[in-house]
């Protein structure tokens, strides 16, 4: 009994102490507006990213990125100050809505920024819809944002999920490759990226001998493994990426099978993984809008600005964060930082063209990157670009955006 | 599918079922014997990979890092005990799942301060790394079946612990009546702390023992947690041999359940399904022996 009531005791007490907490939280939620109230004038960008949990590291490549291009333009959007608002998305669909709600709603930002994971994508992209405030998705290439869902005030500056595979078919085909197994996560990006192969890929004359699929996040390849060896297909296109690519390319050289199947995929197979892999992936072929060892002084140059700023290398999501930001300054600019002339600053980012440390690319008419995909190899812990795998690419085509005007 | 590949499938599916057996091993004896919900199962599991990870790159050697690791684990899981699971024996049950939740948060926040957010590779040991072929182009890597022939030996270790020694008799007898064996002047608390660190090194060995074939990630916990519970459950609450039995049985399902073509009146059920049919399996045995296939009658 006694362990009883004290038990209740307990809990009172935390709620006691929740209270307590919840109202110091109720404190807090006043600073943002009173410095709202001081810095008038400011441009208020909520940067929306995942800040904890797997996709930490991509949050905070694009948020570095994006600061590093802002202050390389003065400081100023359009001659204003800035200020930022950033919130942890932690890669949760389930919050997707409600975190880009309070951001629009409570904080008035007035810029909405991120975020990484699709799910979560889809949440913000409807809160920018109902509420019309100005949106730039730096990664999630869920293909509905630009094109069922597309906006006036939606822009992308990453890729849709079938963008980087569509070019891969045609690659394939060159190398002699005319039948092919699919191995993807069954989850939106797998599909997608699947379809964008599979569509470049049979349009040239290539057959798919059979789709696999494993439900996302299972990384349990051997069955599939011995599958696609009895299959003895031409090439194997696969999706998987991260720690499940790591797995799934030292699992495909532990069968024995490297070497004598060629692997296609869309880059995301290569990123942020080599070092993990040893010589699993060594001469493995990619597409991707980014990679290593792009030639120019403008890539040079952002490179070398990125990693004396932060002590780390940048890679691809730091670079879609630093385009998010110049897209952002070429809009602002065009109207001098009058934030209420939303018409003017859309056409100026429509209209924009993007000096990107990838190459230099313009919005699609769906508000989508028209850009080169280049072709990658893995060399060591590089995924060195070798060449252009298709030129201005805009896919999947801006036709299918009916654009609401 | 051709005998041959059927055989080759076969032993991926009982390679897989081993697998998770010793990913779930430490379960069995947390939650299954002592009766603690430990939610927390894949953390250690995480732990246990970024140790043999961090450790191997130190030593040079992997296995001195899961020498090492082993009894690193076994000092955190008895100070965790101590700390904090001790408080829980007699409260319900959703204490402790909140507290070892929480463990979730906190281990995850400080794998990230410690070891940072990127994916890692173990490298396999020399003695292990090549591959034996199977057929003209498929080959079967010696690290995997060094891990099945080491899962066999730790389920049969655990078996002799637990059915045929002194310790053994007091965690049985524990687990059972509590305070009948206190009563006894059996220092019981000891033995659980024993058994819980037992059971978090179990876990954490796993974790180091799967490294090399799995990489290391933030997050790889959480894809092996439900899975493990699924065992325990499936091989029936405090069998060390129906965890095996439902490891194995689990591996089979999955691994056919991802290349078996079945269509029923035109409607494709598998493997477009194949992500559900463990759970298929798990809500079928419960049906016929809620009690799961070892346990003891309710």
């Amino acid at each position: 009994m006694s362990e009883k009531r004290n038990l209740t005791a307990g809990r009172r007490k935390f709620l006691q102490d929740g209270a307590a907490l919840g109202g110091a939280a109720a404190l807090t939620g006043l600073v943002p507006s009173i410095a709202l109230a001081q810095g008038a004038g400011k441009i208020k960008v909520g940067l929306m990213l995942p800040y904890t949990g797997t996709f930490a590291q991509l949050g905070l490549g694009i948020t570095n990125a994006f600061k590093l291009a802002i202050e390389e333009n003065g400081g100023k959007l359009g001659g204003r100050d800035i200020e930022y608002v950033t919130l942890d998305d932690e890669s949760d669909p389930a919050k997707g809505a409600d975190n880009a709600n309070r951001l629009v709603n409570r904080d008035k930002v007035d810029v909405l920024v991120g975020t990484v994971h699709s799910g979560v994508q889809m949440g913000m992209v409807k809160i920018a819809k109902e509420s019309g405030v100005l949106h730039i998705i730096p990664n999630a290439g869920v293909h509905a944002a630009t094109e069922q869902l597309c906006a006036p005030n939606i822009f992308r500056t990453s890729f849709a999920n079938g963008q980087p595979a569509y070019p891969m078919g045609k690659v394939a085909i060159d190398k002699g490759i005319k039948n092919v197994v699919t191995l993807a996560w069954k989850y939106g990006a797998g599909e997608e990226s699947v379809a964008g192969f599979k569509d470049n890929f049979t349009k040239n004359g290539g057959k798919i001998v059979k789709e696999l699929w494993l439900p996302f996040p299972n990384v349990e390849f051997q069955a599939l493994l011995t599958e696609i060896a009895a299959l003895k297909p031409e090439g194997v296109y696969v999706f998987f990426a991260g720690g499940g690519a790591a797995k799934f390319l030292r699992d495909w050289q532990a069968a024995g099978l490297k070497g004598k199947i060629p692997l296609l995929g869309a880059g995301f197979l290569t990123d942020g993984v080599l070092e993990a892999v040893g010589t699993a992936a060594e001469g493995l072929e990619t597409t991707l809008h980014y990679g290593d060892g792009i030639d120019t002084p403008r890539n040079k140059a952002f490179r070398l600005a990125f990693a004396k700023a932060y002590k780390m290398q940048p890679d691809v999501y730091a670079v879609q964060g630093y385009d998010a930001a110049l897209l952002l300054v070429a809009g602002m600019k065009a109207v001098k930082g009058d934030i209420g002339k939303k018409k003017e600053i859309i056409a100026a980012m429509e209209k924009a063209e993007i000096d990107s440390p990838r190459g230099k690319w313009r919005m699609s008419a769906a508000h989508n990157p028209i850009q080169d995909i280049y072709l990658r190899r893995v060399v060591g812990t590089e995924n060195k670009v070798i060449g252009v795998a298709q030129r201005a690419l805009d896919y999947p085509p801006a036709s299918m955006c009916k654009m609401p005007r | 599918m051709d005998f041959g590949t059927f055989l080759i499938q076969l032993l991926n599916g009982v390679q897989y079922g081993l697998l998770l057996f010793l990913v779930a091993s430490g379960l069995t004896l947390v939650f299954g014997i002592m009766g603690v919900i430990n939610i927390a199962h894949g953390s250690f599991y995480m732990v246990g990979a970024y140790l043999a990870w961090s450790l191997s790159e130190r030593f040079g050697n992997l296995w001195a890092a899961i020498l090492v690791g082993v009894v690193l684990s076994v000092l955190l899981g008895m100070f965790l005990e101590w700390l904090l699971i001790k408080r829980l024996y007699a409260r319900d049950h959703l204490y402790q799942v909140l507290l070892t939740y929480g463990l979730i948060l906190v281990f995850e926040e400080l794998r990230s301060l410690v070891w940072g957010d990127d994916v890692h590779g173990v490298q396999v040991p020399a003695i292990l790394e090549g591959s034996i072929p199977l057929t003209e182009n498929l080959a079967y890597p010696v690290v995997r079946l060094w891990i099945s022939a080491v899962c066999i030996a730790l389920a049969i270790g655990m078996y002799l612990l637990i059915q045929r020694t002194r310790i053994g008799m007091m965690i049985r007898a524990g687990a059972s009546n509590r305070e009948m064996v206190q009563s006894l002047g059996f220092n019981i608390q000891l033995v659980y702390r024993i058994v819980f660190a037992l059971g978090i090194a179990l876990t954490a060995f796993a974790g180091m023992i799967a490294a090399p074939v799995s990489s290391v990630f933030p997050g790889m916990g959480n894809h092996v947690l439900i899975i493990c519970f699924v065992v325990v459950v499936i091989g029936g609450i405090g069998s060390v041999k129906g965890a095996m039995v439902a490891a194995i049985l689990i591996g089979l399902v999955d691994t056919f359940g991802k290349v078996v073509h079945v269509e029923i009146a035109g409607v494709k059920l598998l493997p477009e399904l194949a992500g559900m049919t463990v759970y298929l399996l798990m809500a079928a045995v419960l049906l016929w022996r809620p009690e799961g296939i070892f346990g003891k009658r309710l």
